[in-house]
């Protein structure tokens, strides 16, 4: 009984550390964007930076995703989907912009 | 502008007595609109024959619980042949309209209007692709795959049946749009801004988007239904590298399903945001770019012609094993080129848009990577040629149209790697040449597979062979038909022809298009064959009857249980150690139907109405939408939230097959098989053949 | 059987009842293929709203509509509520005689408080923009800020229904298997919009206000 007490208490701490870390990270972005110590273009790295990484705290924190053997078929998934949506985001921005320079 | 809505407004919409074909015809009674209103006229006198034929016999009780709720993947499966079979016939019909028209308006007007001649090859080709070729792919992979993997039904049996009426919904806003209005002018990829407001105000547009939507989604639904099946519902002991290669291009099929769709859905939803709430998306004015309809499309665009291809690919790697009685050549190969050709099709698609003014690098990067996808396709080819060296070849039905494939495909193969040159497709594109290219993929590629798996799986679903006589019959036509109707069309594709043309002024290309006109008769002829075959099929199966279950002597585990197969597959999941597990097995004491130690009692799922209702209700929204019948549209999107979250509610879904009865069963099937008479592969399609293969120990 | 010996992510039960775990895993595993899809439909969203940013047809900007203070509201509202799932989730998965029910309920109550308090944030903001004319009638970058943000805004109305839903369910039927099954799945879909939410304020607000 006591282990499923421990667990839970574990659970709770490790959702409680996903959430910190993630209103961390969007004060962080917040903050860039209000105060602007650096340049736009950096800026928009940045934000950019920290959003990827908060996606991967969700992922890890609140979807429990991880390299284990239970979240590998997801894993492969999150990935494959990831690739995809890469390739399609990239091709049509390189495609539109091309075509939008082209035009001037 | 504004008056008051009268009542009729309200419960109509923009429906009026000219929106039917009837009318316009009586209006104006010219050879297009008397066309039209006859198309009109045998849709509705087919479906008024039907209800009254199926009310005469008293089937509607029979129809509803054993088919239309049914959540079983045989039956889901057979219902989408069937809807591409019908589907087919109409498309092929329009085909035959536009190439009688295009072999006579050599210096005249012809007898198709230039309206009426858009909305026909915007139809065939929506058709032919949402309508044929997706459902019937979607139908034998359904029958076959789950038989393949040793698995009881696919992993989602609701949702089967869901995406399975969400087809035939669309397909009746289809059937609809030649009734009740017009279809879209804007072919079968529906452009803006031609399909914007401004320039396509009718209902056109709003049926093709609405159809290509749902069938859409129904597909994505699909196409995730297969890829959990495959991954968590194989049978103990078969490894990824085990499963027949049917199997690994109904994953990649799959995958291409669930990543391709959501780019079409996307455009079309954007266009329908365009059309009904004024949005900029691809309007001409106010920062709407029509590249970006463009993009969006063919993201979609190509991944899915590769949806279309793999299945035959899997279709033919199955086929050519069997009936070369020879080991498939190269598995690993084939299984690495089937994964390539699945993630590389997401790295082309600019090539359908070369001439729309991207600079050289980036057209020469996309046309580098089609050529690339070329590979592993050869490497397919080269490994069912190698299967078939030195095998005991038999010219079935199957093998002949797998031979064909060979011969014919690679040919379009070679004309797409000219497309792939951006120099020259500025030359040809939008010509005939194009029409010629992807019909020479599509016809021998997709619809020989397709025709190919028809006859080597029919026995296994329906218990007797199909006529081997007049199988042969249809594919010569085919064969002849294809060559005559689209060589044709490359030698005027080169000479500068555009595609979609309703009239011709230069007299030289007159004998070209009435070859090619005479070849789509010759395919027609074809369909009527398979027709033919099915009757004289029906009307012979005693004599054509395999109950055994294994008239090819088969490989994979679908051929080890009866034909028809019992509703549960497997009265016991099967343990494999390798691949061709039941050809193995017959050569070393038959251990893939060897009889249980203890038979268990099998849950199934019960029969569901929601997919009939989902998928209905849908089509009603959707074609409420269309017509702008606020209160239908309101309703039937009501009842599809309502009846999801009623489902959900559900308890009692399943229902137990009783250990006795699965005995019964397959007592009564062994019987049949200890009393058959193993035949060897020279009697095969004999009427000695009972599915029972002998086997050389 | 340990608790913590996930047999497949999101399936966070500590026994599974009458529906057995290969099941189970199927359940989530379909779940998670439709979110991947739903993933790359917004992703062109993203792709498209990028592509349009400039399109603005002399109307009004990012800088000129966007309000920090709204979008940051809006962020913390979204991320507390995914925490309360959170222990909605917890609460689910650990048996405590008596207060089990009424403990996931009320984390449940407070997440579907915390998502219509978004909506509603959200639902201001669009009706500022409104009043402003920044109507998605009005240039293809509107269009596309219209398309993107309210289909996510659509999202979580639909994960609010699905959580009364559920919320019913838990009542009507207590922890059977089904609604286990269902309570994980929803949380996959808000802790995806979450997610997705991470994306829009960085890629659609932040963006927007800096230059």
């Amino acid at each position: 009984m006591t282990n499923l007490a421990d667990e839970r208490k574990s659970e709770v701490r490790a959702y409680i550390a996903g959430f910190s870390s993630a209103l961390l990270l969007s004060a962080a972005s917040f903050g860039l964007v209000w105060w602007r110590p650096f340049s736009p273009a950096t800026t928009l790295a940045l934000v950019f930076g920290l959003a990827l990484i908060q996606m991967i705290v969700h992922f890890r924190f609140f979807l429990h995703i991880s390299f284990s053997r239970s979240s590998r078929d997801d894993l492969q998934l999150i990935l494959f989907a990831a690739l995809i949506m890469a390739l399609m985001v990239s091709g049509t921005l390189v495609i539109l912009f091309n075509l939008r320079t082209r035009m001037m | 502008m504004t008056t008051a809505p009268d009542p009729w407004h309200l419960l109509l919409g923009r429906l009026d007595l000219q929106s039917l074909p009837f009318v316009r015809a009586w209006q104006n009674p010219t050879a297009s609109e008397l066309i039209s209103a006859a198309a009109a006229a045998m849709v509705v006198l087919a479906a008024v024959a039907v209800i009254v034929l199926v009310t005469l016999l008293g089937k509607w009780r029979y129809l509803w619980t054993e088919w239309f709720t049914s959540l079983d993947h045989k039956k889901i499966g057979i219902m989408y042949v069937i809807l591409a079979a019908v589907m087919l016939t109409r498309a092929l019909v329009e085909a035959l309209l536009m190439r009688a028209q295009q072999a006579v308006a050599v210096g005249n007007a012809g007898f198709i209007a230039p309206d009426h001649f858009a909305q026909l090859f915007s139809t065939h080709g929506s058709i032919m692709i949402f309508f044929m070729a997706m459902p019937i792919l979607t139908g034998i992979i359904n029958y076959v795959m789950p038989l393949q993997i040793g698995a009881r039904d696919v992993a989602f049996p609701l949702l089967n049946s869901i995406s399975l009426w969400l087809t035939i919904g669309a397909a009746a806003l289809m059937m609809a749009s030649l009734v009740v209005g017009r279809f879209s002018t804007g072919g079968w990829s529906g452009y803006p801004p031609f399909t914007e407001l401004s320039y396509s105000p009718d209902v056109g547009p709003d049926y093709w988007i609405w159809a290509v939507s749902l069938g859409s989604i129904g597909s994505t639904l699909t196409g995730l239904n297969f890829a959990v099946t495959i991954y968590k519902k194989r049978a103990p002991g078969m490894t990824f590298m085990r499963m027949p290669l049917f199997c690994w291009t109904s994953l990649c099929t799959a995958a291409l399903m669930i990543f391709a769709m959501p780019p079409l859905t996307v455009a079309t939803a954007l266009l329908a945001l365009d059309r009904y709430l004024a949005f900029h998306f691809f309007t001409n004015d106010l920062g709407g770019n029509m590249m970006n309809y463009a993009n969006l499309f063919w993201l979609f665009g190509h991944p899915e012609v590769y949806i279309l291809i793999l299945p035959a690919f899997g279709v033919y790697s199955e086929v050519v094993a069997t009936f070369s009685t020879k080991k498939l050549y190269g598995y690993t190969s084939l299984v690495i080129a089937t994964a390539a050709i699945g993630a590389l099709s997401f790295t082309v698609w600019l090539h359908h848009f070369f001439t729309m003014g991207q600079s050289a690098d980036i057209n020469g990067f996309f046309g580098i990577a089609t050529m690339i996808i070329a590979i592993p396709t050869g490497v397919k080819i080269y490994d069912w040629i190698w299967t078939m060296f030195l095998g005991s070849i038999r010219f079935t039905v199957p093998m002949l149209y797998s031979i064909a494939f060979m011969m014919t495909f690679v040919i379009g193969g070679m004309s797409g790697i000219m497309l792939a040159m951006p120099p020259l497709d500025f030359l040809v594109h939008n010509t005939l040449f194009l029409v010629a290219h992807f019909h020479n993929m599509l016809i021998p590629g997709l619809l020989y597979g397709m025709l190919a798996g028809y006859h080597y799986w029919f026995p296994k679903a329906f218990g007797f062979r199909l006529d081997e006589r007049w199988g042969k019959i249809a594919f010569a036509c085919w064969v002849l038909g294809f060559y005559l109707a689209f060589m044709p069309l490359y030698v005027l594709g080169v000479a500068g022809v555009a595609r979609r043309t309703q009239a011709f002024f230069e007299p030289a290309l007159r004998p070209w298009l009435i070859v090619a006109g005479a070849g789509a008769l010759v395919l027609l002829c074809g369909l009527m064959s398979l027709f033919v075959q099915l009757r004289v099929s029906i009307r012979d199966r005693r004599r054509l009857a395999v109950p055994v279950g294994d008239p090819w002597d088969g490989r994979g585990l679908e051929w080890a249980i009866a034909s028809p197969p019992p509703e549960y597959n497997f009265a016991m999941i099967p343990s494999i150690e390798g691949r061709d597990p039941f050809f193995d097995g017959k050569r070393q004491g038959d251990s893939c139907r060897r009889a249980p130690a203890r038979y268990e009692d099998i849950c199934l799922p019960k029969e569901s109405a929601t997919g009939v209702v989902l998928g209905l209700a849908a089509a009603a929204a959707s074609f409420a939408i269309v017509w702008h019948i606020g209160w239908l549209a309101i309703l039937g999107t009501l009842i599809v939230v309502g009846t999801v979250i009623a489902r959900s509610f559900a308890r009692d879904i399943y229902r137990i097959v009783s250990a006795v009865e699965v005995e019964r069963i397959d007592l009564r099937w062994r019987r049949a098989l200890s009393e058959a008479r193993a035949v060897p592969r020279e009697l095969e399609t004999s009427g000695l053949n009972r599915g029972l293969a002998e086997v050389a120990r | 059987m340990s608790a913590n010996e996930l047999r497949h992510v999101g399936l966070n039960l500590a026994d599974y009842g009458e529906i057995t775990q290969p099941e189970a895993e199927s359940a989530i595993f379909g779940f998670w293929v439709f979110l991947m899809s739903d993933a790359v439909l917004f992703a062109l969203l993203f792709a498209t709203y990028g592509t349009m940013l400039q399109a603005t047809a002399s109307g009004p900007t990012p800088a000129s509509e966007y309000k920090i203070g709204s979008a940051l509201a809006e962020t913390l509202v979204l991320l507390t509520s995914s925490f309360s799932f959170g222990m909605a989730s917890i609460a689910m998965k650990y048996p405590s005689p008596g207060a089990q029910q009424p403990r996931l309920l009320g984390w449940m109550a407070v997440t579907l408080a915390l998502g219509m308090l978004f909506m509603g944030l959200e639902f201001h903001d669009f009706l500022g923009m409104v009043k402003d004319g920044a109507l998605a009638t009005r240039s293809g970058f509107l269009s596309a800020f219209f398309a993107l943000v309210p289909l996510h805004g659509l999202h979580v109305l639909a994960g609010c229904v699905w959580l009364i839903v559920m919320m019913v369910q838990v009542v009507h039927f207590h922890l059977d298997a089904r609604v286990r099954i269902n309570i994980l799945r929803l949380g996959l879909f808000w802790h995806f919009l979450d997610v997705v939410w991470v994306a829009i304020f960085s890629v659609v607000y932040l963006q927007g206000l800096i230059h």
